[in-house]
Parts: C-alpha cells; structure tokens; sequence
C-alpha cells in the first residue's frame, strides 16, 4: 500500500470526525502560530538594531580614561598622529571633538542650556546623522573657528517651537558670543539635546582648553579592519602617552562593533527564550494529538479488525494512523503558519502607525520551516505510539470488540 | 485444496486447559459447498479462525493450497489471507462512513491492485447491488450489506470464501437470497466454506462436517 493510499485513508477518517480533528488542531496551530509571531518579532527589533547602529560597525571611540592618576588628556597631535596613514594603515577617518554644556539665548528672550559639541567637518558622516534643514559647516569654517551652530532637535523645539525652518539663519547667543544657526540636526532619538559647533569656535568661544581633545571617533578602512584598526590606534597612543603596561593606559579605545555584536547576541538569545516559551504550547498540542490518537485507535479497534482479517499488513496499519497523526499536524502547522504570517503582517501595518518606531516584525524563513518541521514530527512521535498499538492487535481479538 | 491433519487447538488460561480443537483431520476439495455446524462451543469458531489464518494451530498442520500455514509470521499470514481467503462475517463487518464501492475496494487497495474501480463494480453487479454503489453501510439493508461483504470476499479471486454465521443478522428472504449468492459462486466453480448452527442453512449446502466438543462427529456428503 503506497503512502498517498494511506494519506486518503487518513483523510476519510480525520472528514469522519472534523470537529475533534479541528479541535486537536488547534492546539498545533496555535503553537506554530505563536513560534512563528514572536520570532518575527525578535527578527524584527536585531534587524531594527542591525539598520540603526550598522552604518556605526567600523567605529571606534577613543576617550579620555578618567578614573587614570596623572593621566595625560588626548590633543591635537594625538588626532595627527592617528591620522598618520603610513603608522594606521585600518584607519580610515579620524574626527575629533569637544564636549561642553552652555545656555543658548535668543535675542527675542527665549534660553535653553544645552549641550555643546566642538567637532570636525565630516561629524554628520562619523555620527551617522542627517540635517533636517540647512547644510553643515565645511572643512574652511571648521578650522577657521566660524561662529555657525548647527542645532540638534531638542533646542529647535524649546527655542523656535519645533519650526526648524524658523531657525534657519537666526542668531543665537551661545555664552557671551552670537552664532548664526545654519542647519537644524534631524533627530535620532540619542543625541538630540545638542548645539553643534566647530571645533575650533567651541574651544576659542566658550569651553576653552587649549589644544585638549575630549574624543576621538575614528573609522576604520572596513568592517573587517576594526580589530586592526584598535591596535593600531592602541600602538599609536601608547608611544605617544608612553604606556608599558596595558593596565595604566590613560584612554580608552572602545569598538562599536563589539558592543553591537553583544547588544544583537543578547536580542537573539531573547528571542530564542520567547520562542521557546512558545514552543511549550507546541509540546501541550502534542499532547492532545497523542491523546485524540489513542482514542481513535480505541475507537476503530473494530476497523482495525476488519482491515487486518481481510489482509493489511502491520505497516500498512501503522501507516495509516501514523499518516493520520501526521496530516492533523501538518494541516494544522500549515494552518499555524498562515496565521502567523498573517498575524506578523497585520502587525507589521498597524503597530507602526500606533507606535512611532515600532520595529516591524519579519518572519524568518527559517521559523516557518522549523515550525512546519516540528508540527510533522510531533505527529510521528505522538501518533506513533497509538499507532504501533493498532498495529500490534491481533485481528480475532480487534474483530471481537464492540 | 484445503487440509487439516491432526489439527489440535489448545487454550490456556491459568490452570485450566480448553481444548477447543481435538485432533481433526479433513480435507477440503477445490469448488466445494462445505458447511461446518456444530452447537456453541463445539470449536465452530476455532475452526473459523484455523481456516481464515486468523490463527494458527497449537498442533498439527493446516495446509491451504500446499502451503503449510503453521509457522507464518503475522505479516505472511497477512498476505494469504489476501490472496487466498475472502471473508463474510455475521456481523457484516463493512467499513462504516464508506461506500459499498469504497468497502469492496479495500482488499485491492492492500494487494497493490490497480484499476480497482472497475473490478469492483463487476463484483457488486455480480451480487446484485450495481445501483448501490455509492450506498454507505447504514443506508443499505442487512441483506444488501451482507451481499456488499460477499462482493468484498470474491473481488479478489480467493481460494475460498470462509463465511462465518454469514445469515446469522438477516432474516428468511435474505438468508434465501445471500445462500442463493453462495451456491451462485459453488456452481462457478468457486470453493465455500460455511460456518453455521442452523440446519436451514447447512441444507444448502453440498457437504455438512458436524463439530462436536472440538471433534469431527458427523461428515455427510449430499
């Protein structure tokens, strides 16, 4: 007997019973639903973290070791040294920058006591940002000290009601010195409490400091020369600050790439969890299948007589109920899956719109295989062993029975 | 060709032995009409469950068309019933919830048999129920259920149709027209073996083998 025979027989028999099939179903259904939901959601919020911080891969910061005694403050010519290609071949970019804090005052009244950042040219590319309105000081203005600000959002709302466009060319008194704002920061949900300024303007205008650099973000050539990358820039500092032993270093340099690595090992062992957590109703759907099978097999004795006595082998038997088991679960994994991806979908249009941000769940092809997967070899386990009891039967004792 | 030589059947349970079959010898020839009776507990059953390899005996050895059916495995006596022996029961034994049709196919469906529509369909007409095809068990009568059972047991081509208290449900017209059906299939040259206590059945038959406490008591040829 072929198994597309039994899947017919299988299929007569579950049409014989459809509200205890559906029944049993549902508990497969559900769980393959909800597996499938909550890995996507999981998938979802890595691939939101991947999109935001990604372009941040190659990164790496450098700082000032505060807690370090007799520590020495990083300046300009570590930033030249570091940008020394011949010495720091992984180093792509190297972008300094100070950091304060400063009331900003409008001539109309309004104050707002922000933070102040002294940085390069090229800050929107090395911090991944975007200008809402305006363009970004050039590398002329940069050096030259020009007093211009760029505003992040937070200011823009406090001093010009949010109107980016209303800020544009306005001049603000930052300290005791005027500043024409000549670009609004779009936000980024991070930095957005910020006036932006260039470097030399911030130190000469209001945070002083001489040539003293409170960080340095440096870029590396590529994703793949980050580990070089560190040790270059690590070499090149120890020289400079004349550090022996790796414990009395005075800065700190910090790959942005590792934290993601982390934040997105931590994000996958979570999903992991809650889909395992949702397997758990997988395993309770298990259960009512073995438990509908036994009663079939109970039920059917006489059939299974009847089958037997007439010449069925103990595989074709075992076939038939095994197949059973094996459809009620596919059907429902495949029904499961619909409903998940249905679901993700759904969720997918409406949770962004009600909350801002939301990361979109993505169903992950590997979760709708696993799930189908699952659902089939739940109904081997759970049909087997009814099953193999049908099988077993001998047909005098199965005819007998009422 | 069916032989029986010294074929004892034994059961045990506890201490207490029954001897349901005691050291019976015969022979069945190919095309008969046999009908074996006997009272309740004359070892009818037994005998029954002997000859369709339902069961195999404690002794002695059963030999159905040269083969000795004693040490099959479950499986191998699987497949002789399948090719050689069609059943009818007293309690019909269709499928439920599946067609007369659907029921008469199910012996091909196990032998791997293809174009099983068509060899079905013969075999209702044969039994007069080509109208009745698509009938679930429950719409038809017990006469006509009992036919379907009949069209199951020869769909095949068996050796022989083992009919165990086949009128045993139906009353007299049926019990006329499922004889007539069997004595249909003797004249064709088929070999039926009845298993019945009632002497208005054994009538039809060719030859009556009387079963007494496991024992061949009486074997008369007509």
């Amino acid at each position: 007997m072929t198994v597309w025979e039994s899947a017919r027989i299988a299929l007569r028999g579950l049409r014989g019973n459809t509200l205890r099939s559906a029944l049993t179903m549902l508990g497969i259904i559900i769980g393959v639903a909800a597996v499938i939901i909550l890995v996507a959601f999981g998938n979802g919020l890595q691939r939101f973290v991947a999109d935001a911080f990604g372009p941040l891969a190659n990164q790496i910061q450098i700082g000032k070791d505060q807690g370090g005694v007799g520590a020495k403050d990083l300046t300009d010519a570590d930033v030249r040294a570091l940008r020394d290609t011949a010495r720091a071949p992984a180093i792509g970019t190297v972008s300094a920058s100070v950091a304060g804090s400063a009331q900003l005052q409008l001539a109309g009244g309004g104050s707002y006591r922000t933070g102040i950042s002294g940085v390069e040219a090229d800050y929107l590319d090395v911090s991944n940002r975007e200008l809402l309105v305006g363009s970004f000081f050039d590398d002329r203005q940069a050096t030259g000290k020009a007093k211009v600000v760029v505003l992040g959002p937070n200011p823009v709302a406090s001093l010009f009601g949010g109107q980016a466009g209303e800020a544009l060319g306005r001049d603000v008194r930052i300290g005791r010195t005027s500043f024409q704002v000549v670009g609004v920061l779009a936000p980024n949900g991070q930095q957005d409490d910020v006036a932006v300024m260039p470097l030399g303007a911030a130190r000469s205008y209001l945070l002083g400091g001489g040539d003293v650099v409170d960080s340095v973000t440096v870029r590396a050539v590529s994703t793949d020369a980050v580990p070089q990358a560190v040790e270059q820039a690590t070499a090149i500092l120890d020289q400079r600050h004349g550090i022996r032993d790796a414990e009395d270093r005075d800065f700190t340099v910090t790959a942005l790439q590792s934290l993601l690595d982390q934040s997105s090992q931590v994000l996958s062992f979570v999903t992991i969890f809650v889909a395992a957590v949702a397997g758990i109703s997988l395993v309770v759907g298990s259960i009512g299948v073995a438990n509908i099978m036994l009663v079939t097999v109970t039920e059917r004795t006489r059939e299974i007589g009847i089958r037997k006595a007439i010449g069925a082998r103990r595989r074709a038997i075992l076939q038939q109920f095994l197949i059973e088991a094996m459809v009620l679960t596919g059907i429902g994994g495949v029904i499961g899956i619909l409903l998940g991806i249905g679901i993700s979908a759904v969720a997918g249009i409406v949770l962004p719109q009600a909350i801002p941000d939301f990361p979109p769940p993505s169903v992950s092809v590997g979760s709708v295989v696993l799930a189908f997967g699952v659902s089939l070899l739940i109904g081997l386990l759970a049909g087997g062993f009814p099953a193999n009891r049908a099988a077993r039967m001998r047909p005098i004792d199965a005819l007998r029975h009422q | 060709m069916i032989e029986l030589e010294h074929v004892s059947k034994v059961y045990r349970t506890g201490d207490i032995e029954l001897r349901a079959l005691d050291d019976v010898s015969l022979r069945i020839d190919d095309g008969d009409l046999v009908a074996i009776m006997g009272p309740s507990g004359s070892g009818k059953s037994t005998m029954m469950n002997i000859l369709g390899c339902l069961d195999v005996p404690s002794s002695g050895t059963y030999r159905l068309d040269g083969v000795d059916v004693g040490g099959l495995s479950d499986n191998r006596l699987a497949d002789i019933r399948l090719e050689k022996i069609g059943f009818v029961f007293q309690s019909f034994n269709l499928l439920p919830r599946t067609s007369a049709i659907r029921n008469v196919e199910l012996p091909m469906v196990y032998a791997g048999i293809k174009n099983r529509r068509g060899r079905a369909q013969r075999a209702l007409a044969r039994v007069g129920l080509g109208d009745r095809t698509h009938h679930q068990p429950n719409e038809l009568s017990g006469g006509q259920q009992q036919r379907v059972a009949v069209a199951r047991a020869l769909v095949t081509d068996p050796s022989m149709i083992l009919a165990d208290e086949p009128t045993g449900n139906l009353d007299t017209a049926s019990t006329v027209d499922v004889m007539t059906l069997f004595v249909e299939l003797h004249e064709a040259g088929r070999t039926v073996v009845l298993i019945t206590h009632e002497p208005e059945v054994a009538e039809f038959a060719k030859r009556v083998i009387t079963l007494r406490d496991g024992r061949v008591v009486e074997d008369v040829r007509r």
